[in-house]
């Protein structure tokens, strides 16, 4: 499947960078992925320049470039911005091209990697979520396939200052509703909440991500630990770096949570390490969205192939 | 600032307050102390959970009474004073600030990492769309430079905020530290300075004096120093002191302390004391609400709660990341037991 990635920054390079090595997520076969082109707006950066070198067509003529190949491409990772991302929306669709959305405007349905991943490979643009939810809502999910009912699930996501962008940190807001719905939807909590905290600490930290879940009377607390310990290895199987930094563990209340009282909760406490791809390891919070990003565009050209392949028999 | 002041005092005991006792306000609590605090004539009243609007949660502790309940008690209960509330973005949200100014909130005070302004533009505008007061408020001030936190207090001042503290989150900064940093800011801005101070290295008091001095025309208190950590600045004291310094306060030192004895001290679970873990939270720089959750951890995998707390020190965890506390203690507890196992 043709691709482009749109966004010369650090998502979109290292993303480009991932696509680059020729294998897929899961580094045991070829991506079906076929980079086309980098697209960014400044003729400037650092990932064009890269793109350039790597032999890859780069582009800073921005979404116009895409919809003027529209031909030569028939997906699009879209890692520029919410607004930029609504502004175009649209147009993709129409010229035919899949969007595979890294921004928050969240058009289309939410894809999980770990637990979603195939449930909208037919749909004409997906969104991402955030980083935070691509780290914790498998670990929500995992308590929720053990459990009866999962009354509240929250997640704490701190990530080094240095790794938070400037699109984060203009709508903050737009990251913790997004993620906690993330948790409903996909992670299967009744009620939820999200929490983000920037560390400034030097040398930056690795993202880390905790999750609480609400535990109600009568859990298996042995199935929820061995749930989260087989979604541990889901997620590493395409996120390396995406760890239990302690063992998870299962504390005692009461506790009144938004979703009724409950007697346990489950601590998980995660770390996410990157791959270094371009980005420096610490910044786990953007690995683990171009990891998921290259998972869920090997679906995408898994399902189309797999469609053509029937249009055709 | 009401005119005929040299400071304008902000009472916290209704939120920083709200840490000591594990966010279990009820609402006749709230009257009580809305009310004492308004007939002594404090000016601004804040109240929220500990950890700003939004912040009930495993991570921070659930409020045994849902917040917005509460302030709306409080908004009817106040008659001069105003009504503020705290928020953290990323914790809180804008839409809190607009549910809370229905409720008759006219103070925002929009609280961050001292070294994250940039995150608070969306949040003061909404406050300042909303016609309340927004109070940039710069958490943790011991770990940014003079100068680092006028860079950041800049940032507030451009997306609108009408005064500008500084809050020494960890009660770890000395009066010289404190000179150097409020000085710095009041040279700087073109809107008035604020210190928030805490009582871990003993300094509390001495602090809010020290920023007066140095130009500071906003101090914040809470009623028998309720707070995160060993506490806050006392309200009661801040107001005695002031007064025999000659600073005036435009509140009555004498109701203040009979809200603090009768009221407030009969709430409290424990006397808000200077204790090894409190000192050791000012002493290594640590994020006062994490006391309790702290000694809490401790207890139930069997560690010291100094070395939590000392080890929360060395990584620089800021204010919001209690879900350290956690992994601090389970890391610390796997390290004894490889030690017992150790002949």
């Amino acid at each position: 499947m043709r691709c482009v990635i749109l966004g010369s920054g650090n998502i979109g390079t290292d993303l480009m960078m991932k696509l680059h090595k020729g294998t897929d997520a899961s580094g045991s076969g070829a991506t079906p992925l076929e980079l086309v082109a980098l697209v960014g707006i400044d003729p400037a950066s650092d990932g064009l320049a890269r793109a350039r070198r790597l032999g890859f067509e780069a582009s800073h003529e921005g979404p116009g470039w895409i919809l003027d190949h529209a031909d030569e491409v028939d997906l699009v990772f879209d890692a520029t911005s919410a607004y930029v991302h609504k502004a175009h929306a649209q147009e993709y669709a129409d010229a035919g091209i899949v969007a595979v959305d890294l921004t928050p405007a969240a058009i289309g349905p939410k894809v999980i990697a770990a637990v979603n991943l195939t449930e909208h490979v037919g749909a004409p643009n997906v969104n991402m979520v955030t980083c935070g939810g691509q780290a914790t809502t498998p670990m929500v999910y995992a308590v929720c396939r053990a459990v009866d009912s999962l009354p509240y699930a929250e997640m704490v996501s701190t990530v080094s200052s240095r790794s938070a962008g400037p699109g984060t940190r203009q709508n903050i807001d737009e990251f913790t509703k997004t993620t906690s719905t993330a948790l409903r939807e996909i992670g299967g909590a009744d009620t939820s909440k999200a929490i983000i905290i920037l560390n400034p600490a030097e040398p930056p930290i690795m993202m880390r991500n905790t999750v609480f879940a609400g535990l109600p009377e009568g859990t298996d607390h042995a199935a929820v630990l061995d749930s989260i310990h087989q979604m541990e290895a889901e997620v590493q199987a395409y996120v390396p770096g995406y760890r239990l930094k302690n063992r998870p563990v299962i504390e005692t209340g009461p506790y009144s949570t938004p979703g009724g009282v409950v007697p346990h909760r489950a601590v998980i406490l995660l770390e996410v390490e990157g791959a270094g791809d371009y980005l420096p390891p610490y910044a786990g919070n953007l690995d683990i969205m171009t990891a998921a990003a290259q998972r869920i565009g090997e679906a995408i050209a898994h399902h189309s192939a797999a469609q053509k392949a029937g249009a055709q028999a | 600032m009401s005119t005929g002041v040299d400071y304008r005092l902000i009472d916290s005991t209704l939120r920083d307050g709200s840490h000591a006792i594990s966010h279990q306000y009820y609402a006749d609590d709230v009257v009580a102390i809305v009310r004492g605090l308004d007939a002594a004539g404090v000016q601004v009243i804040e109240i929220a959970h500990g950890d700003g609007l939004g912040g009930s949660s495993f991570n921070y502790g659930f409020s045994a009474v849902p917040e917005k309940e509460l302030i709306a008690r409080a908004c009817d209960a106040a008659t001069n004073a105003k009504i503020a509330c705290l928020m953290l973005p990323g914790i809180g949200l804008a839409d809190d600030l607009r549910e809370v100014n229905e409720l008759g909130v006219q103070v925002a005070r929009i609280a961050v990492h001292c070294t994250e302004a940039d995150i608070t533009e969306q949040h003061i505008k909404v406050a300042k769309s909303l016609g309340m007061e927004a109070i940039g408020f710069l958490m943790m001030a011991h770990m940014n430079s003079p100068e680092g936190l006028v860079e950041q207090a800049r940032l507030l001042q451009s997306y609108g905020a009408d005064t500008i503290y500084i809050a020494d989150s960890a009660g770890a900064m000395t009066t010289t530290d404190v000179r150097r940093r409020v000085n710095a800011l009041v040279q700087a801005l073109d809107v008035p300075v604020g210190v928030h101070a805490h009582n871990n290295l003993s300094m509390a008091v001495a602090n809010s004096i020290a920023a007066y001095e140095e130009g500071a025309t906003n101090l914040d208190g809470t009623s028998a120093g309720l707070g995160a950590g060993a506490g806050n600045c006392p309200t009661e004291i801040l107001a005695a002191v002031s007064t025999k310094y000659g600073i005036t306060t435009g509140v009555d030192p004498l109701a203040l302390m009979d809200l603090a004895e009768e009221i407030v001290r009969p709430l409290m679970p424990r006397a808000q004391v200077i204790d090894r873990a409190g000192l050791i939270l000012g002493y290594a720089g640590v994020y006062g609400s994490f006391l309790l959750h702290a000694e809490r951890a401790a207890e139930r995998y069997n560690v010291p709660v100094a070395e939590i707390l000392l080890e929360l020190g060395q990584r620089q965890v800021v204010g919001g990341q209690e879900d350290m506390i956690i992994d601090v203690a389970l890391e610390l507890a796997t390290q004894h037991a490889a030690r017992e196992t150790t002949p």
